[in-house]
């Protein structure tokens, strides 16, 4: 028999065009970004790091961005959850009115955005650290709706049946039945908010009248400047504030699977 | 008659009606429970059995009516400050919390009496929650009964659906309700495990001596179980007895039919004492119906008595159409050996030959003679066209030559009701809601979208649910003029 050698066409196949777009598209700009934060001028160093943490200006924007993101974050928890919780009380059956709240995302959001700022300056209103987290909450509120909306609406009826018989007036029900099982959606809502809105860029830009400098614009700057050094090393702190928030979210959802594998 | 204490009765509904849209669930219904009672809601789906537990754990507000518990109305209060609890169909049990926090639930919320205190002349009722050793007795206790005292830290999801059901009964009882709920509580579980529940449902009601209202529509579970039986059917109560009496003396022919299994025949009472039915006069023991009054006759299958077709006691002959051995006895079908050949079915300990004549008598206390719900479909219409009728939405040819405008009442014998199988070939659309054998034909309820029943006699068995269309022959309509109402 005759042994066919190279390429034959398995279901395996059809993940290589992926494996390819990975490795040019993720890992060699990992590497490029290591590569320009530890190699200067032809050795290892920590120059860049030192650069980079001696700078003041740098260090406030990161908490600059830190601050807008879990503001953000809070607000659209505070916002989304009444909103999804009241849409699936009443709306448990309707799609209508859950695709009033995502229609919002079918248009640019650099358009929304330069929209949202055309209002303010029409009204008057100083663009600034306000008008800022207003842009962010508006852009990012669908993604905290959307899995709370999920969650809450997936909680039996009969258990909230189950708690009121039990003895629990309505505040004790939400506490110790809905919000407990909805926990899932306010995790997934959290993190679909919160690493978008610390690294983005754009929206900061366009609605402070490029008075507030996030970390996003700050590393898009750096790179403009050919400033790879720096840049890849906030880039790095970056990365790690988002898989150490992931981490924290992931211990937060206990050893439930589902949230594991929507978060990572 | 005999005195009844109120102090007795733990709850009583007055008529209770309640409407989902214009659709009646729960109609007029009014009973009462005693205390320490095991009273069981019965009847097949839809009936408003659910409904009715419901509203009085407190999850349906009656559209009308009053509830009282111990004599104080709690029509509007919420479910959690009625002193009850329920065992839900699919348990629902929290599933972020283990067995012994699901348990503990309701002990959580719970406040107990906790002294008095005294400001001016004022004596205030002081509260407080139960402590964390409190708790933990109570639900080391509670899953004791139900055999699952180291199950404490499983995850609910880890257990069978038998454990599920124990955590789920163990939380409700550990409350101490004065009244426990059950809605079909052993529907999802398998027959074996079914019986040994029913047992120890039962000897759990003994034990506590607490009131259970069960909901079932497995009549079998509701022989076993209940000290008393409330038969439903269409938000209606059909019966309301112990279970010897809804099995030996049904109110009607539904209950008959829904209780076991029965013979029922359309028959005259000739006169006191003296019942005809499947061309036969019987003796029986019934008396006062008016002479000639067509009536339904029930006879269970165990109250037949088969002897030799040629033996003086024989009331009448039968040909054996099949004989079935079940276990314990045999269940056999016959027919009369007239033109009719009317169907009976027989349950004895006789195994008989399939073509076999044999002879059959029944003794008169076993016959149940019982009132028609209806001998005839009487509607009001009114007339629209020339010989054309309207009512219930649906026109139709008749004869007659009322002026347009008349109001007139047509009335529509059972048997001259024709129903379609395709909605679009009947005049008026309408969907099954019962159907019950009557020997050699089945009568059938279908109910117009108007909530109008039609009683129909027909050879064919429908489908409960089905939707149908139903029609009338021009000269079956029976018209007469309304007499006009003189204010």
């Amino acid at each position: 028999m005759k042994k066919t050698k190279g390429f034959t066409l398995t279901r395996r196949a059809f993940a290589y065009p992926y494996v390819l777009f990975l490795l040019l598209f993720v890992v060699v700009p990992l590497v490029l970004i290591l590569l320009n934060a530890f190699w200067v001028d032809g050795a290892l160093s920590l120059d860049n790091f030192v650069e980079f943490f001696s700078d003041v200006t740098g260090l406030k924007v990161l908490e600059n961005s830190l601050i807008i993101g879990f503001a953000t974050t809070l607000l659209c928890l505070l916002i989304g959850y009444p909103t999804a919780y009241f849409l699936s009380k009443y709306h448990a059956s309707s799609k209508v009115y859950v695709l009033l709240f995502i229609l919002p995302t079918w248009v640019n959001f650099l358009i929304r955005t330069l929209s949202t700022k055309a209002i303010f300056l029409a009204l008057g209103i100083e663009l600034g650290m306000g008008t800022v987290v207003f842009g962010m909450v508006y852009n990012y509120l669908p993604y905290m709706i959307l899995p709370l909306h999920t969650a809450i609406s997936g909680i039996d009826k009969s258990l909230i049946e189950a708690s009121h018989d039990l003895g629990a007036n309505n505040l004790e029900t939400f506490v110790k039945t809905i919000l407990p099982l909805s926990w899932t959606g306010i995790l997934s809502g959290i993190t679909m908010v919160f690493i978008p809105s610390v690294s983005t860029f754009a929206i900061s830009e366009l609605l402070s009248n490029r008075q507030i400098f996030l970390f996003g614009d700050s590393i898009q700057t750096k790179f403009s400047q050919n400033m790879y050094g720096v840049g890849s090393v906030m880039s790095l702190v970056m990365l790690l504030l988002v898989v150490l928030f992931n981490l924290l979210v992931n211990r937060a959802g206990g050893n439930d699977d589902d949230v594991s594998r929507s978060m990572l | 008659m005999k005195k009844t204490n109120d102090t007795s009765k733990i709850i009583e509904i007055k008529n209770v009606n309640k409407y989902f849209g214009a659709k009646p669930a729960v109609n007029n219904v009014s009973f009462s429970i005693k205390k320490g009672e095991f009273i069981t809601l019965l009847g097949p789906s839809g009936c408003g059995k659910t409904t009715t537990l419901r509203m009085i754990a407190g999850f349906e507000k009656p559209t009308d009516g009053q509830i009282l518990f111990n004599g104080e109305d709690i029509t509007t209060v919420p479910p959690y400050r009625r002193n009850l609890n329920t065992v839900f169909q699919k348990y629902a049990l929290f599933p972020h919390l283990d067995v012994f926090n699901n348990v503990a639930f309701g002990l959580k919320n719970k406040l107990i009496e906790n002294g008095t205190k005294q400001k001016g002349d004022k004596t205030y009722q002081l509260y407080r929650k139960l402590t964390k050793a409190e708790i933990s007795q109570k639900v080391e206790r509670a899953l004791k009964m139900v055999d699952l005292e180291d199950y404490g830290y499983r995850s609910v999801d880890s257990l069978s659906g038998g454990q599920q059901q124990r955590v789920a009964i163990a939380r409700a009882l550990v409350n101490e309700p004065e009244v426990l709920l059950l809605d079909e509580p052993l529907g999802a579980l398998d027959l074996k495990m079914r019986k040994d529940m029913q047992l120890e449902l039962k000897a759990m009601h003994k034990n506590l001596g607490i009131t259970f209202v069960y909901v079932t529509h497995d009549q079998e579970e509701a022989l076993t179980m209940s000290d008393r039986i409330i038969i439903m059917k269409n938000g209606v109560i059909q019966q309301i007895g112990t279970p010897k009496q809804v099995y030996d003396e049904p109110a009607n022919a539904f209950v008959a039919d829904f209780i076991g299994e029965s013979n029922i025949f359309s028959g005259t009472m000739k006169s006191d004492f003296c019942v005809n039915f499947i061309n036969h006069d019987f003796e029986c023991v019934d008396k006062g119906f008016k002479r000639n009054e067509p009536i339904d006759v029930i006879i269970r299958p165990e109250d037949w008595v088969c002897v030799a077709k040629d033996d003086e006691k024989a009331q009448l002959q039968v040909k054996v159409s099949s004989c079935v051995f079940k276990g314990d006895h045999f269940l056999s079908t016959v027919n009369t050996v007239d033109e009719e050949e009317n169907e009976i079915q027989i349950r004895d300990n006789i195994p008989k030959t399939e073509g076999d004549v044999v002879g059959l008598y029944v003794r008169p206390f076993d016959i149940q003679v019982m009132h028609k719900e209806r001998i005839i479909n009487t509607v009001e219409g009114e007339m629209v066209d020339d010989g054309v009728v309207e009512f219930c939405n649906g026109k139709f040819q008749c004869n007659t030559d009322l002026p347009i405008g008349t109001k007139v009442k047509v009335s529509i014998d059972f048997d001259d009701v024709v129903v379609h199988d395709d909605e679009e070939d009947g005049i008026i659309g309408a969907t099954v809601v019962s159907s019950i054998y009557k020997g050699s034909y089945y009568q059938c309820i279908v109910r117009t979208d108007e909530y109008f029943d039609f009683f129909v006699d027909t050879e064919d068995d429908w489908l409960v649910g089905d939707r149908v269309g139903i029609s009338v022959a021009q000269d079956k309509l029976i018209i007469e003029v309304l007499p006009d109402e003189e204010d």
